[in-house]
């Protein structure tokens, strides 16, 4: 079925770049990947959940846990318990180096650019990247609550004498994208609530095609903008959910993919740009997350390395924790013109039948986000479409894709991926 | 010798204030008032007070090592104006444990350029009456008070 698909799509383009036709030796590609259905798993524990996908990642590849050169390993809430080691006892203990790595909700992304920058080294030829996290049932995700002591004493950087959370705005992830969001909207017309619940219905209407998504349920506008706030302009049904998950991915040096099975090489995914940024100075952010200035600078770069335009992505997986997020990162990628993001929306270009798809898998609104896990599963979701293996949810004849996720803090990973054409 | 003790007792009930108000602090009329954050100024004329970098301008509100922007260690206190415009808000409905809501959370913009983050008090916390771009100014608010009867005061935007 791969095969088939990987043939030549009649439905190209001119505007398409061509992919690559042949290996260059210092490239990276993606040969392997597999992700768990985002959910709840009380009944497994996160080093089952990352064996799982790291196994059939391998085994995609045509590879063992043996040919592996270097691992990395991306979780968040489980950042200090070894998660590497504790999946390599589990699949295979053969003494290769193991990145743990946590870099806020770009942990998945930053676990990618461990192994692809050890293969850049000439350090590796192969390598395993894997984000996985438990969460439960977490709830909302805030700021530090008050302080236990029952004497006010100036505490901290700031010399609080107790929690900030709520009397000087706000630290829920909610409010602070909702923020970001609205900063947008006194910046430019033709956003408002309507254009953010847009973002929700799409996500929403897109997880209905995917079997991997937490959530399959379509919603209509009406419940969307009548749902409980939680941070006005986002109401419930426009923040993702807490879940468990994980997603892996195998990566491979251009010289050693030439010597591997032909069916490997058809099947596999150049990684044309993988980028990791982290927030500049600006005057703002003291006070609250920047998340566009460093999304546009990871962007920027991305396309540079790529050599892609944003005209030429047939699909984009982005990071929409809140629906406030995704609409000011259609700006930030350079989907739209500058100020263009309301307009974007109301045009349809991101839905799946747009000019660029966004979020096809759903995205983190209805898809999930296991935090560690979602800058893998992105990749699995974008590597996927290339592949011409998305089933359902296929975007027919894509070729060209952007993953991006942000943590706040703030870290930035962009990977652009493209189709093999070998 | 047991006179002695006792008379010594007496005495040191009185030095530490800390042990006796912390059994009754009601009997602490005259409440000390402490700032919720060090940044906040209190007096006849509340204000925040920035670290400014004296090279580039940069203002924080933190304790700092250097200059986020130049890199350059010299600060001084830079005392920001106290009027503002609403550069973003959200209404905040699901708060964090022991915060009534809903409450206005918000980025301001001062007159003189800095950014702060705070809440929009004094004003109905709906979508209808807080405006992106509204005119605002700095107040003060009480926000508790702890076992030693100190209050503590909070900052918040109130429209003009």
């Amino acid at each position: 079925m791969a095969a088939k698909t990987a043939t030549k799509s009649k439905k190209s383009t001119a505007k398409k770049k061509p992919a690559a036709s042949k290996i260059d030796d210092n490239s990276v590609w993606l040969i392997g990947t597999d992700m768990t259905a985002f959910g709840r798993y009380p009944e497994k524990d996160a080093v089952d959940l990352a064996a799982s996908v790291s196994m059939n990642a391998l085994a995609d590849g045509g590879v063992t846990i043996h040919d592996m050169d270097v691992i990395g390993a991306g979780t968040l809430f489980q950042a200090a318990t070894g998660m590497g080691q504790r999946v390599q006892k589990q699949i295979g203990q053969t003494g290769v180096p193991v990145f743990n790595v946590s870099n806020a909700c770009a942990t998945g992304a930053t676990a990618i650019r461990t192994v692809y920058l050890s293969i850049k080294a000439g350090e590796a030829d192969m390598g395993l990247a894997f984000g996985v996290e438990q969460m439960g049932k977490m709830g909302m995700l805030t700021g530090a609550t008050k302080k236990e002591s029952n004497v006010y004493e100036p505490d901290g950087r700031y010399g609080a004498v107790t929690g900030v959370d709520g009397y000087l705005g706000t630290e829920g992830m909610p409010g602070v994208f909702a923020q970001a969001g609205m900063e947008y909207a006194n910046e430019y017309d033709g956003v408002g609530f309507e254009q953010f619940a847009k973002v929700a219905y799409k996500n929403h209407l897109h997880s209905t095609l995917n079997p991997l998504a937490q959530y399959r349920k379509e919603f209509s506008m009406e419940e969307i903008m009548g749902a409980p706030t939680m941070s006005y302009p986002n109401t419930l049904l426009m923040c993702c959910p807490t879940g468990d998950g994980a997603a892996a991915a195998v990566l491979v040096s251009g010289e050693r993919l030439k010597s591997m099975p032909k069916k490997v090489q058809k099947r596999a995914v150049k990684i044309s740009a993988s980028v990791l940024t982290s927030d500049p100075y600006t005057e703002s952010a003291q006070v609250q997350p920047d998340v566009n200035t460093l999304t546009r600078n990871a962007a920027t770069q991305a396309y540079e390395t790529a050599g892609v335009d944003p005209k030429d992505l047939d699909l984009v997986e982005l990071h929409d924790c809140f629906a406030t997020a995704e609409l000011i990162h259609y700006d930030n990628l350079g989907l739209c013109e500058k100020g263009g993001a309301g307009d974007f929306i109301d045009s349809g270009a991101p839905f799946r039948d747009g000019s660029t798809p966004v979020n096809v898998s759903g995205g983190l609104i209805s898809k999930g986000h296991p935090i560690g896990a979602t800058g893998v599963a992105n990749i699995y979701e974008v590597a996927t479409h290339l592949r011409g293996e998305a089933g359902d949810r296929q975007i027919k004849g894509a070729k060209v894709g952007l993953a991006h996720v942000i943590g706040l803090g703030s870290a930035c990973g962009v990977h652009v991926l493209e189709k093999s054409g070998l | 010798m047991a006179a002695k003790k006792a008379a010594a007792q007496k005495r040191s009930t009185k030095k530490p204030a800390k042990k006796a108000a912390a059994k009754k602090p009601a009997a602490k009329k005259s409440a000390k008032q402490v700032p919720l954050v060090d940044y906040l100024r209190l007096g006849a004329r509340p204000y925040l007070a920035a670290n400014e970098c004296t090279n580039c301008g940069a203002r924080f509100f933190d304790r700092r090592n250097a200059c986020a922007n130049c890199g350059k260690r010299e600060f001084k206190k830079a005392r920001v104006r106290n009027g503002a415009k609403l550069k973003a808000f959200t209404i905040v409905h699901r708060a964090a444990p022991g915060i009534p809501a809903p409450y206005v959370s918000a980025i301001v913009e001062t007159d003189d350029g800095t950014t702060v983050r705070s809440n929009v008090v004094n004003c109905d916390p709906t979508p209808e009456t807080v405006n992106l771009g509204m005119k605002l100014k700095l107040t003060t608010y009480p926000i508790g008070k702890d076992d030693e009867g100190t209050e503590a005061v909070a900052f918040g935007y109130e429209p003009v």
